[in-house]
């Protein structure tokens, strides 16, 4: 009836035991809440069966908080251990767990909490910024995000139900096969994974098709706002990349379940064909990651510098060529394969041409503020502590790029501290500034600065001390997911330095919580009345805040970049594009639970999947096909707004 | 409710999506070009493969691509009958090539050489296989469509906007065609001579 699943699948210790308890109180507690407040059919009507994509932006964003934390909280756990398990002490998780641990770690900050909010940041500001009132495909948004949700519901499952992989977050076979993983852990991964990488394609193509066939009349390519450049970029890689993604966990797939052997050790599998593979996709989503939010200081720059752009179509090649050249990189995750010395010696060029087009956009935001009257405001900060992260990080990335080096260096604390620099510098700090930046436009009020700045610093300052001593620890030998080490070594005092760099930037979330809760408690005094806060260049400035349900009374006609400077210039009053044009009737997407119902579909199928209910995958996976056909036969799909 | 600009968007849309799609096959015809040697002591392509069987299955998929082609055309002249009649066609042959596929695996699995005898049978299986689940998925969606179709008495009536997804089942189909095309090349008729 259950397949594999016993009882003995929820009881995993003590530690797991409060982490079972914490989410399914959790979980209570907020159903709880909303039953309290009898919001049930709000949330229902307002929020889960919406096509808004100002809705559905927020709810990535949400949900990839919630991730963020849960990764989070393994990360110091990680730091907790290894600053305690030296010498004869163990430290407090046995290796098992630690495993799990920095499997779960790494794939949640990557696919739960650093896709998510990519995608967010997408929907909330792509359709205002090119004039559209929402992307060329409202259902397939929803779809997506429910795909992610599902994915991500996956992965906190396995916390509670099972164990999770004790792989590392790209589960390399052979030890992924079945032979040296026979549990449920890779399973759990791999269909988590699935099914928030399929959002993420089906994404992917929304957004390129909206950007590409939605913008406002007289809004040419070389008019758009960067924003809207790197997003088409990172959005092309999607569709490139994450194939790739699916055709190869599929094989692992074939391998675990049906006894194929692509990558087993036995059979003839070639396990290198899995690593270069999974590259393939994984080099690309480096800069899916990181596109949107140099998009983001390009935004950023500007309107805080009080000046235009420098180098706009600089900008726009640093950003293609970007694009094109992290296809040619991948090898230099595994210089360490053997490939060859001309091999080798190809990629690590690659890898440093790259370099360049990333060096440009860092001239181009040093020069757009150099003689600019600079306003010291949150998401300028956050642009000034990422671009001193960011280029240490890049010239650590760029020595590892020679090959001699990377056989030194792979596979150390020096790498973990490379790609930490760029990923927190890049993409968190890119996120906190977008944050701080857009919040208004989205809520209708500011976020307040003093514990804003608080944050900034324990995050700045955390963040050296967390990632510091790895670059030094990497010198000394020490290698990446190490759960114990000799004290004769000398390593703990740096360890520990770290783990309280951890506990800093812990506690600069904490302080990004408060920043969040004194902004609504002030958010009468913090209220953003003209649509304008910052003095801003782009369309969504033009419009109100909060933004209205149809975003745009009327659809402007873009004469220049910049479009709503050049307005502004021409005495346009903020809110203008609020008001309603000759269209009274706007169309905007009907609600519809459709895309819950396929994602929920989807879950149980891989649930029943990763633990062998042979009769359930069958029945959820005809739910989600009935919802699809169901869809097709459907006559009115959209709703009217009378403004 | 739709209008011109819906069926543009959707269309650049579903190319997107084909393109997307080209990756995937992508990745399973370089596992295949990587794995094929590997036959671990077992048969290989030459011994295996039944190069004339394949290529009148080969014949069946490309004259279905052309009753794909009359479907639309027809559509386009607004001839009812001739695009239930091109549809019915084109699912008949790709049912058919369907059946000798299916056929050709049952035969291999019966005679021990399934996708668990060796890495390259495994990269055979899972690329031929998978263009087959694409064909089967098209064959899905002709029998939506025709009741879609059917459940109203013109092409304007009928849910959503038919014209448009016709024209996308087209595109599917005929790149399809090509996969096929990519398949027949690398698997078959190379794996027969080399």
């Amino acid at each position: 009836m259950f397949g594999t699943l016993t009882l003995s699948a929820f009881a995993q210790g003590p530690i797991v035991l409060g982490a079972q308890l914490f989410i399914v109180l959790g979980g209570l507690c907020i159903a709880g809440l909303v039953t309290y407040l009898g919001r049930w059919r709000w949330l229902w009507d307002e929020w889960l069966t919406s096509l808004d994509a100002k809705k559905i932006g927020v709810m990535y964003m949400i949900v990839g908080v919630v991730m963020f934390v849960r990764g989070g909280i393994d990360a110091l756990m990680m730091r907790l251990q290894q600053a305690l398990s030296v010498g004869a002490s163990q430290g407090y998780l046995t290796p098992e767990h630690f495993q799990q641990v920095f499997t779960g770690h790494g794939t949640i900050m990557i696919f739960f909490v650093a896709m998510p909010v990519v995608f967010g940041l997408l929907n909330l500001v792509v359709p205002p910024q090119i004039g559209a009132r929402d992307l060329a495909f409202p259902f397939l948004n929803a779809l997506s995000f429910w795909l992610f949700a599902g994915g991500a519901a996956l992965v906190m499952l396995s916390l509670v139900v099972g164990q999770f992989a004790t792989t590392g977050w790209l589960a390399y076979p052979p030890l992924s096969e079945l032979q040296y993983s026979p549990g449920v852990g890779v399973d759990y991964w791999m269909w988590a994974l699935q099914i928030s990488g399929a959002g993420s394609l089906i994404a992917g193509i929304n957004f390129v098709t909206t950007i590409l066939t939605k913008r406002a009349p007289g809004m040419t390519l070389m008019r758009m706002p960067i924003f809207v450049w790197t997003a088409l970029g990172s959005m092309l890689l999607v569709i490139f990349a994450f194939p790739v993604l699916t055709a190869t966990l599929a094989m692992l797939g074939l391998d675990r379940y049906l006894g194929f052997h692509f990558f087993t050790t036995g059979g003839g599998g070639n396990m290198m064909m899995y690593v270069n593979l999974i590259w393939t996709w994984g080099h690309p989503e480096v800069y899916i990651l990181a596109l949107p939010f140099f998009g983001v200081f390009s935004e950023v720059v500007p309107v805080f510098s009080q000046k235009r752009l420098f180098g706009y179509t600089s900008m726009v090649v640093a950003t293609m060529t970007i694009v094109f050249f992290s296809f040619v990189v991948w090898l230099h995750h595994f210089f360490t394969m053997g490939a060859g010395a001309d091999v080798n010696a190809f990629f690590g060029i690659m890898t440093m041409v790259i370099a360049i087009p990333t060096g440009v956009k860092i001239f181009n935001w040093l020069f757009t503020m150099f003689r600019g009257r600079i306003i010291f405001a949150l998401p300028m900060l956050w642009f000034l502590g990422f671009v001193a992260l960011f280029t240490l990080g890049g010239i650590a990335g760029v020595l590892m790029a020679i090959p001699p080096a990377d056989f030194e260096l792979h596979n150390s604390l020096f790498l973990v501290a490379h790609f930490h620099t760029m990923i927190v510098s890049g993409v968190l700090f890119g996120l906190f500034a977008a944050i701080s930046y857009w919040f208004p436009k989205v809520f209708g009020f500011k976020l307040e600065e003093r514990w804003g700045v608080r944050a900034f610093w324990l995050w700045v300052v955390g963040f050296i001390l967390a990632f510091g001593p790895l670059y030094l620890l990497g010198f000394l030998g020490a290698t990446r997911r190490l759960d114990h080490y000799p004290a004769g070594l000398g390593w703990q005092p740096l360890f520990i330095i770290a783990g309280v760099g951890a506990v800093l930037i812990a506690l600069g979330v904490g302080c990004q919580g408060a920043q969040i809760v004194a902004s609504i408690r002030r958010r009468v005094q913090l209220r953003d009345a003209t649509g304008d806060p910052w003095g801003g260049r782009t369309l969504e400035w033009a419009l109100p805040s909060p933004l209205p349900e149809h975003t745009f009374g009327h659809i402007p006609q873009v004469e220049s970049r910049d479009a709503w400077w050049a307005m502004k210039k021409e005495g346009h009053a903020p809110g203008v594009l609020g008001v309603p044009g000759t269209d009274r009737i706007i169309r905007v997407p009907a609600n519809t639970p459709l895309p819950l119902y396929m994602a929920g579909a989807l879950f149980l199928a891989c649930f029943a999947l990763v633990w062998h209910i042979w009769w359930l995958w069958p029945l959820s996976l005809s739910g989600f096909l009935g919802c699809i056909i169901a869809r097709s036969f459907a006559h009115e799909t959209e709703r009217p707004v009378t403004l | 409710m739709k209008n011109t600009t819906d069926h543009k968007a959707s269309i650049f849309g579903f190319w997107l999506y084909l393109m997307s799609d080209c990756l995937l096959f992508a990745s399973l015809f370089a596992t295949f070009a990587v794995l094929r040697g590997n036959t671990f002591g077992g048969p290989n392509a030459e011994e295996l493969l039944n190069v004339p069987f394949v290529l009148a299955e080969t014949l069946v998929l490309l004259t279905s691509s052309f009753t794909a082609g009359v479907a639309l055309i027809a559509a386009q002249l607004n001839k009812r009958a001739w695009v239930f009649g091109a549809l019915a066609a084109t699912f008949i042959l790709g049912a058919t090539f369907l059946g000798l596929e299916l056929h050709e695996f049952a035969g291999l699995i019966a005679a021990g050489d399934g996708p668990g005898r060796s890495a390259f049978l495994s990269a055979f299986f899972a690329l031929v296989g998978t263009h087959g689940l694409h064909v089967a998925a098209g064959l899905l969606w002709m029998l939506i469509l025709s009741a879609q179709m059917l459940s109203r008495p013109d092409f304007e009536a009928a849910p959503g906007n038919v014209r448009t997804k016709l024209l996308a089942l087209g595109l599917f189909w005929h790149f399809l065609d090509v996969v096929w095309i990519g398949i027949f090349s690398l698997v078959y008729l190379l794996g027969a001579t080399l």
